[in-house]
């Protein structure tokens, strides 16, 4: 059997070409795909960024978000307010600053809450098939029949609009999305010849989901929660301005829009801020996502 | 030699389950009343053309499909009546190669990871060290570089990949391996590598082998008995010798002329089958075979030939099969 190597020699040639650089460890490959392109690079940074502003939010902020002052109202940017002060005289900067916790609280935490339900369910429904599929997708169906909006605005009615309650709320009302897609994907996934040949080798169901389905399924799971995490930060700032989010005075970027708007002849920075920071974060968030679903997909990681 | 694998009267009929309305599909009949025994350290070759139902077959034997009628007896127990637990740690003694040597490998995993998957299933690696060095056996073992095992599959040729596959089989030392056309997704240069591969292991481990192919070449060089399969049915079945230098089913023999010479002088008479395989949702009535038989009579299409033997240990089911070849038979009337 050894003159195999003679006959494949030009097979193995390639492959060993190929090789030269050693497979990558995962740490190594995931710096690799962050740094690789510059755009992700500087996602990267904005993301860590914004998340650094939000965790040291009392040391940066200029002046206290919630001073009102009657003799600052609607100023225009100047030294003492970089981004000027709301019709309450309150600082917009330091507003923007504390405003960026709740903002991004929510824009992460619902999400990522979802992808787990969502991808439990979801695999699970996927992989098991039969009654348990049926049970698992009527019942994402029914979720999905509610926009998540009015979903919020019932909970927020019923138990009142506190912070877990709307991170609850929108965990329910995104876990169907999840569920659908790790579903379609696992349906997917379970016909690869791979996973028929971990059955029959012997491998154990849990283990065959673990190792075999869901690293196969994680791109897209991981771009929705890029999206999602966009879409939280917008839902969170949509409840705000329903005023069911974040409450009064408490900023959110949500909020300050929301104030910004009923004053926006007399001052346009703080929507201007406001939808800056939102849109800022969201594309950064999206762009990672992007990068992230490139490196998990075996196809594309080349 | 002891009875390894006991197959009494197989049956396994796909039925349409979706949840659509208006009319199901036919019921599809892939494997019928197949009854075998393969013996310990023994290759059975199952040989048929496409969707003849020898895939299946191979996979209701690893009970990978629940059958619909019969069992299968591994060392004399039934394993239909065994619980998935049970079934599971039977595993470690029936492994399978399978024919795609691209998909049947996870792309994202390494080598070593793939190899050292079914014994990692039954806690057969004590350490990481140890896994390794059982992989780098493993790898030598199938003509491969131990230091190949960090790598991922893709960076792989065909030919490599389904040694990898078949370190992976051999892996938990089974005493049954299910080989599904291993070789048919390869260039002809690799396939007999790769068929002299399974042929060494085969004698170094002595495990039983159901080598699953769709041509006769194939499957010379590595069977001891071969059957051979219509519409998933066994119309013959025998010692290679046997089967090779005296067919008595004319499928059989058809099979046999097709099987490509390497003499041009030897190829004049091929026997061309007219008309394609009938759909296995609408069998012929009486012998399966009897629409593309050049034999066939009235009784063909209002009985069924049984299995009967016309030498020991070769079987065949056809009306005119009589201890006499084909070749020295009068057509019938």
């Amino acid at each position: 059997m050894t003159d195999a190597s003679t006959a494949e020699a030009s097979a193995e040639l390639v492959a060993e070409r190929e090789a030269l650089a050693p497979e990558p460890g995962f740490r190594e490959a995931f710096a690799q795909v962050i740094l690789e392109r510059p755009s992700t690079r500087i996602a990267f940074v904005v993301v860590v960024l914004f998340i650094l502003i939000a965790v040291f939010a009392p040391l940066l902020a200029p002046h206290d978000p919630l001073r009102q002052s009657i003799l600052q109202i609607n100023r225009q940017p100047s030294w003492d307010h970089w981004l000027g002060t709301d019709q309450f005289g309150r600082d917009v900067l330091s507003r923007l600053i504390h405003g960026s916790q709740n903002s991004l609280i929510f824009g992460l935490l619902s999400p990522v809450f979802a992808a787990f339900f969502g991808t439990l369910l979801g695999v699970t429904a996927g992989y098991m098939g039969g009654i348990v599929d049926r049970v698992i997708s009527r019942v994402i169906d029914m979720l999905m029949a509610f926009p998540e909006l009015l979903l919020a605005i019932l909970i927020a009615a019923a138990l009142g609009g506190s912070f877990w309650n709307i991170v609850v709320v929108l965990t329910v009302a995104f876990t169907p999305g999840f569920a659908r897609v790790a579903r379609a994907s696992t349906m997917a996934v379970k016909q690869e010849p791979y996973v028929e040949a971990a059955v029959a080798a012997g491998v154990s169901t849990p283990r065959i989901i673990f190792r075999h389905i869901v690293p196969n399924i994680a791109a897209p799971i991981v771009v929705l929660m890029a999206l999602w995490s966009a879409s939280s930060i917008r839902i969170e700032a949509t409840l705000s301005f329903l005023g069911i989010g974040t409450q009064p005075p408490n900023p959110s970027w949500g909020n300050i829009i929301r104030d910004g708007l009923s004053n926006m002849f007399a001052t346009q920075w703080p929507i201007a801020a406001g939808g800056l920071a939102i849109t800022i974060v969201v594309l950064a968030i999206s762009i990672i996502g992007d990068s992230v679903r490139d490196f998990l997909d075996p196809e594309t990681n080349q | 030699m002891s009875v390894l694998i006991d197959v009494q009267g197989l049956g396994k009929t796909f039925t349409d389950t979706t949840m659509r309305l208006g009319p199901k599909r036919p019921p599809v009949r892939a494997v019928e009343s197949v009854s075998f025994q393969i013996h310990q350290g023994e290759a059975l070759a199952v040989v048929g053309e496409s969707g003849c139902g020898k895939s299946t077959l191979g996979r209701l034997l690893l009970h990978l499909i629940e059958a619909s009628e019969g069992r299968v007896m591994f060392e004399n127990r039934d394993m239909s009546a065994m619980s998935r637990h049970e079934i599971r740690q039977l595993r470690q003694r029936m492994q399978m190669v399978f024919q795609d040597p691209f998909g049947s490998l996870s792309p994202r995993r390494t080598v070593a990871d793939i190899i050292a998957e079914p014994m990692d299933s039954f806690g057969l690696t004590k350490s990481r060290k140890d896994r390794r060095e059982k992989v780098a056996e493993l790898l030598d073992l199938v003509g491969l570089p131990p230091s190949y095992m960090d790598r991922r599959p893709r960076q792989f040729s065909g030919g490599q990949r389904q040694r990898i596959g078949i370190a992976r089989a051999i892996s938990v030392d089974p005493a049954f391996i299910v080989a599904d056309e291993p070789v048919s997704a390869l260039d002809v240069s690799i396939q007999a590598q790769i068929i002299n591969l399974m042929q060494d292991l085969q004698e170094k481990r002595g495990f039983s082998f159901l080598f699953i192919a769709h041509d006769l070449a194939v499957v010379r060089h590595v069977a001891d008995r071969v059957a051979v399969m219509y519409l998933g049915r066994i119309v013959e079945m025998g010692t290679k010798a046997q089967i090779y230098s005296s067919p008595h089913h004319p499928y059989t023999e058809a099979l046999m002329s097709a099987a490509p010479r390497p003499d041009p002088a030897a190829r004049s008479n091929r026997i061309i089958l007219e008309g394609d395989v009938p759909s296995p949702s609408n069998v012929p009535s009486g012998c399966p075979f009897r629409t593309r038989c050049p034999l066939a009579a009235e009784i063909c299409s209002v009985e069924r030939p049984p299995l009967i033997e016309v030498e020991p240990g070769h079987t065949a089911a056809c009306h005119f099969a009589t201890p006499y070849p084909i070749a020295q038979r009068s057509p019938a009337t």
